[in-house]
């Protein structure tokens, strides 16, 4: 782009909203997602922890999408894929890395819950068990109780392309749309329920489609493009702060990474089709607006990379050395007891 | 002291939570205009409006979901399941996320929810209308499981339910909500964990719960008449159970019958034989007898439905053949 050019047009980012600031923490927390879930293998195949879920490939839906929501304010109940999302809406990588390990000081459970449940009550950060979709009715339910209390609270919830396949993604968005509440359904569709394909998931293309059967919007976003899915996931969340209901986003991306460390994708897709969307990955895409923009150059974006590295380093070492839960405390939180 | 009906008691209560406390709300299938399956909540969508009596899509699995949700997110849902048969459809979002969510949370989220429901045959309405599986949410840690016999235990029981944190399966018997007996003016409660004597007896205990301790009551009084005194220990609670009432009953009496409604493989009634083998073996003068479902998915002809359900006779021969 030459200097005419770029004075002739609208940067998108500014067309949203977003300031260069704006942009650049969201590269960050997109890069600090990636090198988090790649020390997250290392961990896990090196025998430090038993389960590893990672992100590789979401982080644009995710830290975009939550980039849209009032964070700290809005209700945010993520899936086990989203490290992007609890990094956007505040957690730490030392709280990420507790939680890999299953310290006692993880904020998420105290190592009592599997990694990547994520479940952070300052933050806002609501999350539940691990059958697929089940958490869809939980949003539907908080969404009903800010709408009660006349807050203007908004509640986003996330889930992969196999959870629309089961009975609660159906009855969370049906009871949402009957009682007009103001949830956001986010729709991470990397195109395999595990190793199922979404042809073998889903009679239909694009399964946005499905909310016009509940009564409200459904949009399909570039889940690569990190610009894209946060104009998309703004304008849900104005829709839903303004009182007008819930809106289904369907944002296409790819998981470049196993499932999970339980998964050997190598049995279902091939190491062409990984390659191909190894090509639009989507931070490689937001680093070249930010490049094409004169937002970031190479001396800054190496800056960036060892400072995220640094970060994980020190995380790991953190939580590495911070102790684990006592035998004693095993019984701890099944029934409630006061103080 | 003025008589209700376990209906009554049960309406009466949860007028109560609502006058009480504007974070109750009530949400079901049928629970407004129509009030309820078994008409429990009949008048009170007229009496708090549409947003305290939540008539919602007839699917379990968000009843119970956007229930956990709304008590996630501060209020006290009082969710109306039609009948525990169909709280299967819901058995995920209960066993997997109610019962667990403020463990899985390491103590960050309470689910204060209370789960209505109802258990037991005996109306004709077939094989997935009758069952009684309340002994199946009983045995999960995180739930709170209670199933009054009277409208006295009913009322208070339903007032602890509502003060609690912890999510709570409220198990009603369809074939109790005409039940009358006395519920008093002055408040009181019923502490959910704490069994009852229902009768007092020398010579036997029957321990049961629901509508059994009505067939315990009715078998206790026919071997009265031959001389047996039997002592009738209604649970009330089932989790968390109150053992030790069951066994200074046996400690006493040194025989037990165990009764409940529901199928005897796996059934309720074998936790309470183990809790009565592990505290009270010594004080056994008989083996501990069960009464208890046939095996069988509950038939729609009144006979043959008849025959599938514990009845008095049942009790009395179980006694006799320990005595």
């Amino acid at each position: 782009m030459t200097t005419t050019e770029r004075r002739l047009r609208t940067p998108t980012h500014e067309a949203l909203g977003l300031t260069a600031d704006d942009l650049l923490s969201m590269y960050t927390v997109m890069r600090l997602a990636r090198a988090l879930a790649e020390r997250m293998w290392l961990l896990q195949r090196g025998g430090k922890t038993p389960f590893a879920v990672t992100a590789e490939g979401h982080e644009g839906v995710q830290v975009a999408s939550a980039w849209a929501l009032d964070r700290g304010r809005d209700m945010v109940l993520p899936y086990y894929r989203d490290l992007g999302v609890v990094l956007a809406v505040g957690m730490s990588a030392k709280e990420v890395m507790l939680n890999a390990l299953g310290r006692a000081a993880d904020p998420n459970s105290g190592g009592r819950q599997l990694p990547g449940h994520w479940f952070h009550a300052e933050l806002n950060i609501v999350s539940g068990s691990s059958p697929v979709a089940t958490q869809i009715p939980h949003a539907a339910g908080i969404a009903l109780a800010s709408k009660l209390r006349g807050e203007e609270t908004v509640t986003a919830v996330y889930f992969g392309d196999g959870a629309t396949s089961a009975g609660d993604f159906h009855e969370g968005l049906n009871f949402a749309g009957v009682h007009r509440l103001p949830v956001v359904f986010i729709c991470e569709n990397n195109g395999y329920a595990i190793s199922v394909p979404s042809s073998k998931q889903a009679a239909v293309e694009d399964l946005a489609v499905r909310a016009a059967g509940y009564g409200f919007p459904g949009v399909t976003v570039d889940g690569n493009d990190a610009l894209a899915v946060y104009g998309a996931t703004r304008e849900a969340v104005e829709r839903a702060r303004a009182g007008e209901g819930p809106t289904f986003i369907e944002a296409k991306t790819y998981r470049l990474a196993p499932h999970t460390s339980a998964d050997d994708d190598r049995l279902y897709r091939s190491p062409e089709e990984v390659e191909a969307w190894r090509r639009r990955d989507p931070i490689e895409r937001l680093r070249a607006y930010l490049i094409e923009w004169d937002l970031l150059d190479k001396r800054k974006d190496e800056a960036i990379g060892a400072t995220v590295v640094e970060e994980v380093e020190e995380a790991v070492r953190l939580a590495e050395a911070s102790p684990e839960p006592e035998p004693e405390s095993a019984l701890q939180h099944v029934f409630y007891e006061k103080g | 002291m003025p008589e209700l009906t376990y209906r009554e008691a049960i309406r009466e209560t949860l007028r109560e939570a609502l006058n009480n406390d504007n974070r109750v709300f009530l949400m079901g299938e049928d629970i407004g205009a129509y009030g309820g399956a078994y008409g429990v909540t009949q008048g009170l969508l007229a009496e708090f409006g549409e947003q305290r009596v939540k008539d919602s899509p007839i699917a379990e699995s968000v009843l119970v979901g956007a229930g956990i949700g709304a008590a996630m997110g501060g209020l006290r849902p009082i969710v109306e399941l039609m009948t525990i048969n169909f709280s299967l459809l819901a058995s995920d979002q209960i066993v997997n996320a109610a019962a667990k969510m403020l463990f899985m949370s390491g103590g960050q989220i309470t689910v204060p929810l209370i789960i209505r429901t109802v258990s037991g045959g005996g109306n004709q309405l077939g094989a997935s209308h009758s069952q009684c599986l309340e002994g199946w949410y009983a045995q999960v840690p995180g739930l709170k499981v209670v199933s009054p016999s009277t409208p006295y235990d009913a009322c208070g029981l339903l007032r602890s339910a509502v003060a609690e944190e912890t999510p709570v399966m409220f198990v009603e018997h369809s074939l109790l909500y005409n039940f009358r007996g006395p519920v008093p003016d002055e408040y009181y409660t019923v502490p959910i964990g704490e069994a009852d004597v229902k009768r007092v007896g020398s010579d036997v205990t029957i321990v049961a719960h629901l509508r059994m301790v009505h067939v315990a009551l009715q078998a206790a009084e026919e071997l009265a008449e031959e001389g047996i005194e039997a002592e009738v220990v209604d649970l009330r609670s089932l989790r968390p159970l109150d053992t030790d009432t069951i066994n200074e009953s046996v400690m006493k009496t040194n025989r037990a019958v165990v009764v409940e409604e529901g199928w005897k493989t796996g059934g309720f009634g074998a936790e309470v034989v183990s809790s009565i083998m592990e505290h009270s073996f010594d004080y056994l003068d008989a083996p501990v007898a069960r009464v208890a479902g046939q095996e069988v998915p509950m038939p729609y002809n009144r006979d043959l439905e008849q025959a599938a359900i514990p009845r008095p006779g049942d009790v009395v021969a179980a006694v006799k053949s320990l005595v």
